[in-house]
């Protein structure tokens, strides 16, 4: 059997000795910045575990954690075989990218299409890791009650035909970007908006967990959870500073707006519980945080520091406004991926029409309150065909699999827990008997 | 033989144990358990939302002593226990049957 192993070498070979000398646009501070970058947005993955982790049940703690670490694992694979092809390949008809970078095939050392300052390759892998977080993002939504295999087959579909096809529409020189005209400079639509509008469709698709909201389901280790938020916030840095795609002024642009916007939204959730519940709770001040972070992601290097903090004053309150308006519409996103992901980034690229200044950066544009309202039509058109596109094949996805596989665990797996029947782990052992549970 | 259940507040627990000692009680069995009673339960805040917590945390002292030294025992666990506030917790009394020491196997009074 010789014919696997030609088809292997050619696949996996053949491409990185074509392009082993680096051209002279590749600039090393850049380069060295993007691969920083890159790490620290793959931290956020972990982080994000940790921070789903502690907001569920004991039971579930390791599902949960599970959810995101096998995303970094399963889209690393998948957005190298296709899912980096269809987002930045070769452009068809402004809707998606071409097959013609399979496999990486044609992706090296040479300087990257979409910005040459650094290696094709530096771009693939930092795009590869928002690739990873959108749909470990989702899972906040049907955490505790979905079924591993069922979640798995999910979200390679979902980041083949939602995914990819969004990053090209904003950033892979689709319709959006290129010919809207609408800004997103770290992913506010392609990350935040998508994950959320699919979280909250797969919320009302797999249905509320059992015994909710009758019974009261407590977050059961908010260190882990505020030690997940401390990850994200630092890997945000090289989420919105690194997608300058360079070292220098515009990163240190966004790195500060980012700093503020989630310093400020933190404050701003705090206060507005302070004042609703008499009472400022940790759990309030890291889910500010986050809100924070989601909303200056599409503005960070479009808006000024003092436009980051009233982006940061409306995202803390709206998405604390938002979390509680949860109850009374009564569906189960359990851990209020919508609440935080959809509102806080809905608000950023609405914002991001209000607040951008071409006097901050000269590649963005006037917003609103520069005297030009246009953009502001511009993002609301972005935002609405965004959440149109991912609700709609999101829930074409979710049904099939639902037919297909279940969506959902039974009833007495639901009840024992994620970590014993999906798993056969326990997250924590609390024998009394020299470790010997009883 | 009596045995004794006395549900208390978690912080008095080391107090009780030493006067418990002082009178010669050579054991107890220590659970940590939840319930309520007239004090009721708490709130807890979580992202907004006001969750009631009925059971709150207790600890039950299970101890089973002579008849003889009864009114002492439940005396000390009465003075030490008490707050004076709202959910201090109660002291329930039953006859024991029997009791046996495994390693010796020594029965009744003498095996406590």
């Amino acid at each position: 059997m010789k014919f696997p192993w030609l088809i292997f070498l050619l696949i996996f070979c053949t491409p990185l000795s074509l392009y082993a000398e680096e051209a002279d646009t590749i600039n090393a501070g850049d380069t060295t910045w993007i691969l920083v970058s890159t790490a620290l947005v793959m931290l956020m993955t972990p982080g994000l575990a940790f921070f789903y982790g502690g907001m569920v049940r004991r039971k579930n703690v390791l599902g949960t954690i599970m959810h995101s670490f096998i995303l970094l694992c399963l889209i690393s694979v998948v957005w190298v075989l296709w899912g980096y092809s269809l987002a930045f390949g070769p452009d068809k008809g402004g809707i998606v990218g071409g097959l013609e970078w399979f496999g990486l095939n044609g992706v090296g050392q040479e300087p990257a299409p979409m910005s040459p300052n650094i290696p094709h390759l530096v771009f693939m892998m930092f795009q590869g890791m928002f690739a990873v977080i959108t749909p470990a993002l989702i899972t906040g939504a049907f955490a505790e009650r979905i079924k591993f295999s069922s979640f798995l087959v999910f979200s390679v579909i979902w980041v083949t035909i939602v995914y990819s096809p969004l990053a090209h529409w904003v950033w892979g020189g689709g319709w959006i970007g290129s010919k809207l005209g609408a800004l997103d400079f770290a992913g506010g639509t392609v990350v935040h908006i998508s994950s959320a509008v699919a979280a909250l469709t797969a919320a009302v698709v797999i249905g509320k967990r059992q015994g909710y909201p009758r019974e009261q389901m407590h977050p059961h280790n908010l260190p882990m959870t505020i030690l997940g938020a401390a990850l994200l916030w630092f890997g945000w840095f090289g989420f919105n500073a690194g997608s300058a795609l360079a070292s220098g002024g515009l990163a240190a642009l966004a790195f500060v707006t980012t700093n503020t916007a989630a310093g400020t939204a933190a404050l701003a959730w705090s206060f507005t519980e302070w004042l609703h519940r008499k009472k400022a709770t940790a759990l309030g001040v890291v889910s500010g945080a986050v809100a924070g972070l989601v909303a200056i992601t599409p503005a960070a290097g479009f808006v000024s520091p003092l436009s980051a903090i009233l982006i940061g004053i409306g995202a803390g309150s709206l998405c604390y406004l938002a979390v509680n308006l949860k109850s009374v519409l009564g569906y189960d996103d359990s851990l209020d991926v919508f609440g935080i992901h959809g509102v806080g980034g809905t608000w950023g690229a609405v914002a991001t029409g209000l607040f951008a200044s071409v006097a901050v950066n000269p590649g963005g544009a006037d917003g609103l309150f520069f005297g030009n309202p246009s953009l502001l039509m511009t993002q609301i058109i972005a935002i609405a065909a965004s959440y149109v596109f991912v609700f709609v094949f999101t829930l074409i996805i979710l049904k099939i699999v639902d037919w297909t596989m279940g969506l959902r665990l039974s009833e007495d797996d639901e009840y024992t827990g994620l970590d014993l029947c999906v798993h056969g782990e326990c997250g924590y052992d609390y024998g009394v008997a020299h470790g010997k549970n009883i | 033989m009596k045995k004794l259940e006395a549900i208390i507040k978690p912080f008095k627990l080391d107090e009780v144990k030493d006067a418990l000692n002082e009178l010669g009680i050579q054991g107890m069995t220590v659970v940590e358990v939840k319930g309520f009673g007239r004090q009721k339960g708490h709130t807890e805040l979580y992202r907004g939302a006001e969750y009631v917590v009925d059971f709150i945390p207790k600890i039950k002292i299970e101890i089973v002593v002579s008849d003889d030294i009864l009114e002492k025992v439940l005396k000390a666990i009465e003075q030490t226990a008490k707050t004076g506030k709202i959910g201090d917790g109660k002291i329930f009394v039953y006859n024991a049957e029997e009791a046996v020491r495994i390693r010796t196997g020594e029965r009744g009074e003498v095996a406590l």
